[in-house]
């Protein structure tokens, strides 16, 4: 049972039809066409998912968390991306 | 210790057969749970355990309602001995190493699965309705096992012996799931059970497929055991049934 026979798998799943699939968690399999296998027996037991995508861990880049000041804090003096930032005139009513 | 002995008209065997054959080889996979290679698979098991015990379930039901005693499922489930089991003698086979539990699976699924789907067109419409609710979940099984087959024959040299002697173990239980008995006839003619005959085909089409794949060679038809469909269990069954029927019969009634 080894890294080499059973890779690690990241599992994505969709819910509903017309929503994002998101990120479930991880399983061990030799191959796709099991990890779908083993995604469907871990992670949709109570009727989760429409859909599973399965994607190889060693294919996803990550960001390294050494770098959270430089790609993150910049964002936090922005404040007029957020809508909250946007006074709505009383005339507009609900939006 | 309360024993009961159904009558069995050949309607109530015939539900019977499919009942102990579905719970039997659930309570086989139960035993591995928590104890399974990896966890995805201890999930995988336990998941066709309870998709097989959801079928015995539904059959043990119909069988009390066939019989007209006022029994239970419950009642036929825990409360007959071994020698009134109807199973096939494949599903009773021990785990063994985790090759030989999913072969024993491999061959049984790619039987059920073409059999419930022709039984989804039996004139009996509880079986019917049972039949096209079971033949999705064995569609899941066969691919499962049936994958994994093809996995470990196709894979270290160690997978692969202990699949090949699993298949040498097994194949000679694989007979008896197309026999035919005076029952069976009754039940066919009658459009009620499908004939194995026709679900042959198909089991031997998904076997060779998969053994090829799995770079394993069809053992030559040979010598088939016989029995469990009569009541003629190997020496297995009898201990696969005391844990499992020991709390039923020790407090009648007990619930959850």
């Amino acid at each position: 049972m080894t890294e080499a026979y059973m890779p690690l798998w990241e599992v994505f799943i969709r819910a509903r039809a017309g929503l994002a699939h998101r990120h479930a968690g991880s399983v061990h399999a030799p191959d796709a066409e099991m990890a779908l296998q083993a995604a469907r027996d871990t992670y949709t037991r109570r009727g989760e998912g429409l859909s599973i995508w399965v994607v190889p861990s060693v294919a996803i880049t990550a960001s390294d968390p050494a770098d959270k000041d430089a790609l993150f804090e910049p964002t936090a003096s922005k404040i007029s991306r957020h809508p909250t930032f946007y006074e709505v005139p009383d005339e507009v009513g609900n939006m | 210790m309360t024993t009961i002995t159904v009558t069995e008209t050949p309607l109530l065997l015939h539900t019977l057969r499919l009942a102990d054959s579905a719970l039997v080889l659930a309570q086989r996979l139960s035993e591995w749970c928590g104890h399974a290679p990896m966890l995805e698979e201890d999930l995988a098991l336990a998941n066709i355990a309870l998709d097989l015990l959801g079928q015995a379930r539904a059959l043990y039901g119909y069988a009390a309602e066939v019989e007209g005693a006022g029994r239970d499922e419950d009642a036929i489930a825990f409360l007959r001995d071994a020698p009134q089991f109807r199973n096939l003698l494949l599903v009773e086979q021990p785990n063994g190493d985790f090759a030989q539990t999913i072969l024993r699976q491999f061959l049984f699924s790619a039987f059920m699965h073409p059999y419930w789907s022709a039984g989804a067109a039996s004139r009996d419409g509880t079986l019917a309705a049972i039949a096209a609710k079971a033949e999705k979940e064995a569609a899941y099984h066969v691919r499962h096992s049936g994958e994994w087959v093809i996995r470990l024959g196709d894979g270290t040299d160690e997978s692969h012996a202990r699949i090949l002697a699993a298949l040498d173990e097994l194949w000679p239980y694989t007979g008896e799931m197309f026999e035919v008995d005076a029952i069976d006839r009754v039940m066919i003619d009658a459009g009620i059970a499908p004939d194995p005959l026709f679900v042959r085909a198909a089991w031997d089409a998904t076997v060779d497929r998969t053994l090829t794949e799995a770079t394993l060679a069809r053992p030559a038809a040979g010598w088939m055991q016989s029995g469990g469909r009569r009541g003629a269990h190997s020496e297995h069954l009898g201990h696969l049934l005391a844990p499992m029927q020991h709390l039923q019969r020790a407090y009648p009634g007990a619930r959850w």
